[in-house]
């Protein structure tokens, strides 16, 4: 059967989401994806012309409230929990990577 | 002491009647898991100072009489946030992530006087069925500990079924809450979608999430179904309908006379174990004897509800987790000189192998290009799987079936094959795909090993699950079976 993802697809679509693959698991992933999406393809065996899709079962709909600000007042326990910060902000590394403006 | 042959009536009555402190009950629950959970590994973090201190307090207000739950002590599984309370969702992505509030059900319980003892193991994002996929350990089922205890909620599961907690807090995406629950012959209850607020909940698919309680016996669920229901104004897809007194409903041992069940011809068909499909048969019999009637109906796709849940809930986390980018809390990569670095380390270092793969199918299912296949398709054939719920549901009052098509799995044997894990699930996906509630209580053994019988009603007609449940309850004897573990006292 041919391939329904490849490898190439596979570091594509790990790119997107923010994730590097290694290349001793690129092989892997991109088999049991496949595997996978040969699973999802089995729904073309359903007739859905004109079916609605759903998106959610919740019955509450529109909820409204008040347009209210909630101080919670917890800056050093949120501080607390990033991997650094400074000066009651987070620190992160620079934004922009100088090595690119050569 | 251990949780065997208890329930909430005859601890509440202990405990008013001063046989035994809170205090008391609470350290002797703490000793009995130092003791056992060696050999079970449901928890991954004990909450001893602050439960013991919550114990004297309610010791020295005094119990509350008409509270079955005051004093009682409960585990959670480690997916809801507890203030203060290191919540890891068994992700080295959150192995050191303090909360800053209370889950709305977490707020509740304690409001109603419960001592959370401790959160227990599950797989990691409560993505899994054997909770193998945890970061931290591996956790044990209660009757066999060659085998997983099924998950995501398997930490839960093997707390109540092994005796350690009357009762404990699990979460159902696609059967993480009744999976483990028939796994370790306890009752576990999926309630309707929207029935509890999910404010608190580590998301996961935002559209098929649900909480639910995980006990010894049918009434010790509803006693709690009742406790955590209700709209939230921080979860908006929590529901405004009221919520009866399901505990209450339950003295009638004969009320599913003039019944009418539905038994579909799909959860007794290829795959599922012949000793399962025995143990549901002999049920179904249960209840003609009982003066219901059962007949055999058709759910004609429900075969398509794995690969459906797959594409939705794989797309649905790939968007919730996107938030897991190491800046503002959770693990963040060493040696990184850049942003994109941090995004990118982060999460690859952070994030295990079953996260990973159902970002990726996410991402790919939502991607230009691959959107109408599979995201739209699968979100249509959702349409179709509800309708064909609502047909049955039309005229029967509930519907009966396995859980899960085999008892409980040897630890190791698959979960190096994500599909085979995946079609474990094929029983219990449809009723999250509809919105349901889903009860799991025991029906018998095979081999040994607890099967679990699946009831599934109207959307908020969780009182007829529970009627239905305790009448089977009532009139057999499986959940009175224990797990013997050794070295219990």
């Amino acid at each position: 059967m041919a391939s329904r993802i490849d490898q190439d697809q596979v570091k594509h679509v790990a790119g997107l989401a923010k994730l590097e693959l290694k290349d001793n698991q690129v092989d892997y992933f991109t088999k049991q994806l496949d595997d996978i999406i040969g699973l999802f393809e089995t729904l073309d065996e359903v007739k859905t012309d004109n079916i609605e899709p759903t998106s959610s079962v919740s019955d509450q709909l529109n909820v409204m409230r008040e347009d209210v600000a909630d101080n919670w007042g917890q800056r050093g326990a949120l501080l607390a929990n990033a991997p650094e910060s400074e000066n009651g902000y987070i620190k992160v590394p620079a934004i922009i990577d100088e090595s690119e403006d050569e | 002491m251990n949780y065997f042959g208890k329930d909430l009536a005859t601890l509440h009555d202990d405990l008013l009647n001063k046989k035994i402190t809170v205090v008391d009950l609470v350290q002797q629950t703490f000793d009995n898991i130092d003791k056992t959970d060696p050999k079970i590994g449901a928890f991954l973090a004990l909450n001893k100072e602050a439960a013991l201190k919550k114990a004297a307090e309610i010791d020295a207000a005094g119990v509350d009489a008409d509270n079955v739950l005051s004093g009682i002590p409960l585990a959670i599984k480690d997916n809801i946030v507890t203030k203060g309370l290191t919540t890891t969702a068994a992700s080295k992505m959150l192995e050191n992530f303090k909360p800053i509030y209370d889950a709305t059900v977490v707020e509740k319980l304690a409001a109603l006087g419960t001592v959370n003892v401790g959160k227990t193991n599950m797989d990691e994002f409560a993505m899994g069925g054997s909770t193998e996929n945890s970061a931290f350990k591996i956790t044990k089922n209660a009757w066999d500990q060659d085998r997983v205890p099924g998950g995501s909620s398997g930490g839960s599961a093997a707390a109540v079924a092994s005796g350690q907690v009357i009762a404990a807090l699990g979460s159902d995406t696609g059967g993480s809450i009744r999976q483990p629950a028939a796994f370790n012959g306890i009752v576990g209850m999926k309630p309707t979608y929207g029935r509890i607020s999910r404010w608190g909940l580590i998301a996961f698919a935002s559209s098929l999430d649900e909480i639910g309680p995980m006990t010894r016996t049918v009434k010790d669920n509803a006693t709690l179904l009742s406790a955590l229901a209700g709209h939230d104004g921080h979860d908006l897809t929590s529901s405004t309908q009221e919520v009866p007194d399901f505990a209450a409903e339950l003295n009638d041992t004969t009320s599913v006379k003039g019944m009418k069940i539905g038994l579909p011809t799909e959860f007794l068909g290829e795959g599922v174990d012949e000793g399962v499909k025995a143990a549901i048969l002999a049920a179904a019999d249960k209840y003609r004897e009982l003066g219901a009637t059962v007949e055999e109906v058709s759910l004609p796709h429900n075969k398509y509800g794995v690969a459906a849940y797959y594409i939705i809930a794989s797309s649905e986390a790939s968007s919730n987790l996107q938030r897991f980018d190491g800046i503002r809390y959770g693990y963040r990569a060493d040696d990184v000189t850049n942003l994109e670095d941090v995004y990118v380390k982060s999460r690859s270092e952070g994030f295990g192998d079953e996260v990973k793969r159902r970002i990726m199918l996410g991402t790919f299912s939502l991607s230009a290009g691959f959107y109408d296949a599979y995201f739209k398709k699968a979100a249509q054939v959702r349409t179709l799987i509800i309708d064909d719920f609502k047909a049955v549901l039309k005229d029967h009052d509930f519907i009966m079936g396995p859980v899960t098509p085999t008892t409980a799995f040897k630890i190791g044997d698959e979960i190096s094959d994500p599909m085979t894990m995946y079609m474990n699930d094929i029983l219990t996906i449809p009723v999250n795909l509809a919105g349901l509630p889903g009860l799991s209580l025991p029906a018998g053994q095979v081999a040994g090993l607890p099967v679990g019988m699946q009831l599934i009603g109207r959307p908020f007609d969780e009182s007829t699950l529970y009627k239905a449940g305790y009448v089977f309850e009532q009139a057999t004897d499986y959940h009175n079976q224990t797990p013997s573990l050794g070295g219990q006292a």
